[in-house]
């Protein structure tokens, strides 16, 4: 198999899926994770767990769960089918699983991440008479950011290698929701090793470059 | 002219202080844990006190009666943090100029300039530095003058020497009540040293570290 014959679907799509949802996750988690950290609140505990638990459930469980919520006849689903919206076995789909089951690596890093802010600066920043807004997009965000963009890596690696739950709720429809995992499995299964391989060499190399790159400027951003 | 009346519960005691302070320096001597960092955390704002009240020159700045309790941003009061707290992602310059971002000028036009705050305390030299290039006693400058620059009617100074090594202390213990001549504001300044206070200090409240029960209320006149 020469790279003219190769499928090139399944590395657009992967890389679709995953810079979408790692954006997700950011807009998402970055705020939720602010909020969290500074307001205690009845059931907080509670939410954490909820949000943590994708990470160390079995992928098929996670799947079978957004199966309940976005199937034909999940509780959004059904609403969705009514607008004539179908997210199911749609790349759209394999987006959705990405993001649930990227989202805690992301919370894990940005708590982390806003706790090693020293408080002090922030409190600095107010007594010169900043507002609150201005001070998260000055001072909290900017010496948060090493951690943030750790965790934003985390996500995009996860969401990239994202199999059992992608397979559950957007199937492995070569060319419209087959991504590189799903596509390294099944070529496997049928015993198209050149084509498994060469996915196998393609993730595995650009993972570790994006990985080897974040790592080294993440290394100078340190005060 | 600052007034406050300040009760505060804390884990292991109960503060009680009241303070009376023209424009003079107001050292609040004791051992860590005696409050003193709390002190100035109230009068800033940081923290809120259970009851008392905050009067700043005409303003009140804070009164649990009038259930008035105004932000720190619009109280303008300076703060030097113990370590100084300079945003380290920032040079000299943006440090010193951040608490000037839309802070409306004086009546008639005329502001502090940072660079010549600078410039007067040795270190406009340093201005395109980040604070981990500079040295303790540097680090303090550019502190003193990021707060200064944006004209407070009180300073508060938590421990501002305690960091420094023998000369560089003098040196700066010198500049502080220089400093406070020019600026003519009441400073309250942190320590435990007592050489601190007997230099510096127009009154001296000494605070102590109580484990149990309510600590006396501590009263000062000018």
């Amino acid at each position: 198999m020469s790279l003219q014959e190769m499928d090139w679907h399944p590395v657009i799509l992967s890389l679709r899926v995953a810079i979408i949802a790692t954006i997700a996750v950011t807009c998402l988690g970055v705020p939720l994770t602010r909020l969290m950290a500074r307001k205690e609140f009845y059931g907080k505990d509670i939410l954490e767990a909820a949000i943590t638990l994708p990470m160390v459930l079995p992928p098929s469980v996670v799947g079978y769960g957004l199966l309940l919520l976005i199937g034909k006849n999940g509780l959004l689903g059904k609403a969705l089918a009514g607008m004539g919206l179908t997210l199911v076995f749609t790349w759209w789909a394999a987006v959705i699983a990405s993001t649930v089951v990227a989202f805690p690596l992301m919370y894990q890093s940005a708590k982390a991440a806003f706790k090693s802010v020293d408080v002090n600066y922030e409190k600095a920043a107010r007594t010169l008479g900043a507002s609150e807004v201005r001070i998260f997009f000055t001072v909290t965000l900017p010496l948060a950011w090493p951690g943030i963009l750790a965790g934003l890596v985390l996500t995009f690696a996860r969401a990239l290698g994202e199999f059992g739950a992608t397979l559950m709720v957007a199937g492995n429809i070569p060319g419209q929701t087959q991504t590189i995992p799903t596509a390294i499995y099944f070529a496997v299964e049928s015993g198209k090793n050149v084509m498994a391989r060469t996915l196998v060499a393609i993730i595995t190399v650009f993972s570790f470059i994006v990985i080897f790159w974040v790592n080294r400027w993440a290394k100078k951003q340190t005060y | 002219m600052l007034e406050a009346s300040l009760h505060k519960k804390l884990w292991h005691f109960t503060l009680d202080v009241q303070l009376k302070v023209a424009d003079q320096i107001l050292i609040l001597l004791g051992p860590s844990g005696s409050g003193k960092t709390t002190i100035l955390h109230l009068l800033a704002g940081l923290f809120k006190p259970d009851e008392g009240f905050i009067k700043l020159n005409d303003r009140v700045l804070y009164s649990s009666g009038e259930k008035i309790n105004s932000p720190p941003q619009a109280r303008n009061v300076g703060y030097l943090f113990q370590n100084y707290a300079l945003f380290p992602h920032m040079t000299v310059r943006q440090n010193v100029f951040y608490g000037l971002k839309g802070k409306r000028r004086k009546k008639d036009g005329s502001t502090v300039d940072p660079v010549e705050l600078l410039n007067s305390f040795g270190v406009g030299h340093l201005i395109d530095r980040y604070p981990g290039q500079l040295s303790g006693g540097e680090k303090q400058r550019v502190a003193l003058a990021r707060a200064l620059v944006v004209e407070p009617e009180l300073l508060l100074l938590d421990e501002p020497f305690s960091a420094l090594d023998k000369n560089t202390r003098t040196g700066l213990m010198q500049e502080v009540k220089k400093l406070h001549e020019q600026w003519q504001i009441p400073f309250i300044l942190v320590t435990h040293a007592e050489e601190d206070a007997q230099y510096l200090g127009d009154i001296t409240i000494t605070l102590e570290t109580r484990l149990t029960g309510e600590s006396a209320p501590k009263v000062v006149s000018m």
